[in-house]
């Protein structure tokens, strides 16, 4: 068990450096571009050269990346014009003696979001704040309601309810997020009146907060709900088939029994991996949603700063996305094994 | 021989294609599919106007009318001209997309599952490394990097989809490989690769072509997302996804401007998803 969660935390450290590497390198290749980018396309190539020097762009790209990584010092250097010291950790107003030698992701150092104008550390925070809410709303409607419909549609397979189950979480899993949200605001926003269509969780639009998070919850769990139904379906269509459940039958038990008491815990170990999963997807999966509802979040920021060439931002933000996938990818693997007895103790 | 083999393989299509009629779900997403096939292909001579003419007229009162049966969109193009030419953009990139991901998914899975050992390694930390990232965070840089095109979409889809497809495949293919009539391809002295090509692939095809048709759907959402993050093909080309995010913001007054492609996108999805369901149920029968 130990050896297992070593192995997968020692997978997890070399998955997130390539990964690393990988966004560092698919932005920062081509330094050239940022030059052309702050000077306009008709600066000189003097000009450009020298930009690039004072931000320190005219390095080999992997010393560059270690920098931005934080394993190697940032660079430093005099500034030519007035003999201050300049560098990659060098800040506006921190005395020179204070300047931290490493200042990259792993010193907490995301960078500076040229969309916002502030450290990407100053507003990444509040935005997977408000992505929390949302996600956990949406994990709190969707995890109960997807086993009672799964539970009740695998209890007895081929049945009535089951196909009607089976057939609707087929669909409501190919509306894509952004035409459920058109349909559902055409019906209870223009239609209905009852809610707002956006929201920016500002309570000064009009709207109480609880809400303008109907829609968005609503349309998350309906593209996610489907999904994680037919998980759990199948796997109680598993374990309807087995010896013990039948034997719970022939010894008279009620059927509400057999499937409270014995068939509802075992259906339960397989599709937690599933359900598992969909925090991953509750975290990035949202950048749909929180654009349809204008939802200060973490996805629209990803969003937002893709759109504006922002590269620190998302760079962070890819980061960030990729930790969360790869933890939950690892917490369904020991969870799978704590709850299946049979891998335990293999 | 060979004629009564080809002529075999068309009944047995035509037996499947029959049996499809069992099935009511699939029936009605494989006549979901075929309508917006049809569209696609007929939409010079279906389309009532050209999706990039604007009707300045039509201005005044976009809403549905006589002349312009769902409306015009707010630069007074025919919303209905721009839905069925929409239909040939997802349904030339995705089917692109998702064959050229099928070819080079099932060659690395054939590749891994048979030799095993460090080539299966090889190819399973790669597909790892890509997996580990969100597929929206990975469209989003793929995109930002080098720009919203068709091509780069269908790059983006491609680069996604391969290592999902190899993972299918690989495990197939260790399944497979244990089969007696691949040992007795072995004993005739028969290619690695006509044994990977001609007795593992086709033998796999069941649910291959079921994941192929619930990946298209995928694809078709995955085009539809890009447009309305504003990622996907560049102006004034019609896709579905591009027309909502241009009408959204103004839902409240003229809903018939978003409500349309939406509705387009999903008939599309809901079909290829209805279709593969059908394909898995008759594929579980035999």
């Amino acid at each position: 068990m130990l050896a297992f969660f070593l192995k997968r935390l020692a997978s997890l450290v070399f998955t997130m450096l390539v990964v690393s590497a990988l966004v560092f390198a698919a932005f920062e290749f081509t330094p050239g571009q940022v030059a052309t980018k702050v000077l306009g396309p008709f600066s000189t190539q003097d000009q450009r050269d020298r930009l690039m020097e004072e931000l320190g762009l005219n390095r080999p790209v992997y010393e560059r990346y270690f920098e931005w990584l934080g394993v190697l010092p940032g660079w430093a250097a005099t500034s030519a014009a007035d003999g201050k010291p300049t560098g990659r950790c060098v800040k506006p107003g921190v005395p020179a003696e204070e300047t931290p030698r490493f200042c990259g992701v792993l010193q907490g150092e995301l960078g500076y979001s040229t969309l916002y104008k502030m450290p990407v550390n100053d507003i990444i925070w509040d935005r997977l704040g408000n992505t929390l809410i949302l996600a956990s709303l949406a994990f709190a409607v969707m995890v109960p309601l997807s086993i009672l419909l799964g539970i009740s549609a695998g209890m007895r397979e081929g049945s009535k309810l089951d196909r009607t189950i089976s057939v609707a979480s087929i669909v409501t899993t190919s509306v894509p997020e952004f035409a459920s949200g058109v349909f559902l605001a055409s019906i209870f926003v223009i239609g209905l009146g009852w809610l707002p269509g956006t929201a920016p969780l500002d309570a000064g639009a009009g709207w109480p907060i609880a809400l303008q998070l109907v829609l968005p919850v609503a349309v998350i769990v309906l593209y996610d709900l489907g999904y994680v139904v037919r998980m759990v379906r199948a796997s109680m269509v598993e374990v309807m088939t087995r010896p013990y459940i039948r034997t719970a039958i022939l010894k008279g038990l009620t059927f509400r029994d057999v499937i409270l008491k014995h068939a509802l815990r075992n259906a339960m170990i397989a599709p937690f991996t599933v359900i598992l999963l969909q925090i991953n997807y509750m975290i990035t999966g949202v950048v749909v949603v929180e654009a349809v509802f204008a939802y200060p979040g973490f996805g629209r920021m990803l969003l937002d700063s893709a759109l504006s060439q922002d590269v620190a931002t998302v760079q962070a933000a890819s980061l960030f996305a990729v930790l969360v996938s790869v933890c939950t990818q690892i917490a369904g693997d020991l969870g799978y094994m704590m709850l299946n007895p049979r891998i335990r103790f293999s | 021989m060979a004629m009564s083999e080809t002529a075999g393989s068309i009944s047995r299509t035509w037996a499947r294609v029959r049996l499809l009629r069992e099935s009511p779900v699939g029936m009605i997403g494989a006549l979901l599919v075929v309508f917006w096939v049809l569209v696609a292909i007929f939409a010079p001579i279906i389309s009532p106007f050209d999706p990039n003419s604007n009707d300045m007229d039509a201005l005044i009162e976009p809403g549905p009318n006589a002349i312009h049966w769902f409306g015009t969109d707010m630069q007074g193009r025919d919303i209905l001209a721009r839905v069925i030419w929409g239909s040939r953009t997802v349904l030339t990139v995705a089917p692109v997309a998702v064959a050229v991901a099928y070819a080079i998914g099932s060659l690395l899975g054939l590749l891994a599952g048979y030799y095993r050992g460090w080539v299966d390694n090889l190819i399973n930390r790669v597909s790892d490394i890509i997996l580990s990232f969100p597929a929206i965070v990975l469209y989003i840089i793929v995109i930002m990097r080098f720009g919203p095109s068709a091509l780069n979409i269908i790059l983006a889809v491609i680069f996604i989809a391969s290592p999902q497809i190899m993972r299918i495949v690989r495990g197939m293919t260790l399944e497979l490989r244990e089969r007696e009539y691949i040992a007795a391809a072995k004993m005739r002295g028969e290619s690695t690769f006509y044994i990977m090509f001609v007795e593992i692939l086709p033998n796999a095809r069941g649910p291959l072509i079921v994941d192929a048709c619930l990946r298209m759907g995928y694809t078709t959402i995955a085009i539809g997302v890009l447009g309305f993050l504003g990622l996907g093909l560049p102006p004034p080309d019609p896709d579905w996804g591009g027309m909502v995010k241009d009408s959204y913001a103004l839902m409240s007054i003229f809903p018939h401007m978003s409500l349309f492609p939406a509705a387009a996108i999903t008939s599309l999805v809901v079909g290829f998803s209805l279709l593969a369901d059908g394909m898995r149920e008759i594929s579980m029968r035999d």
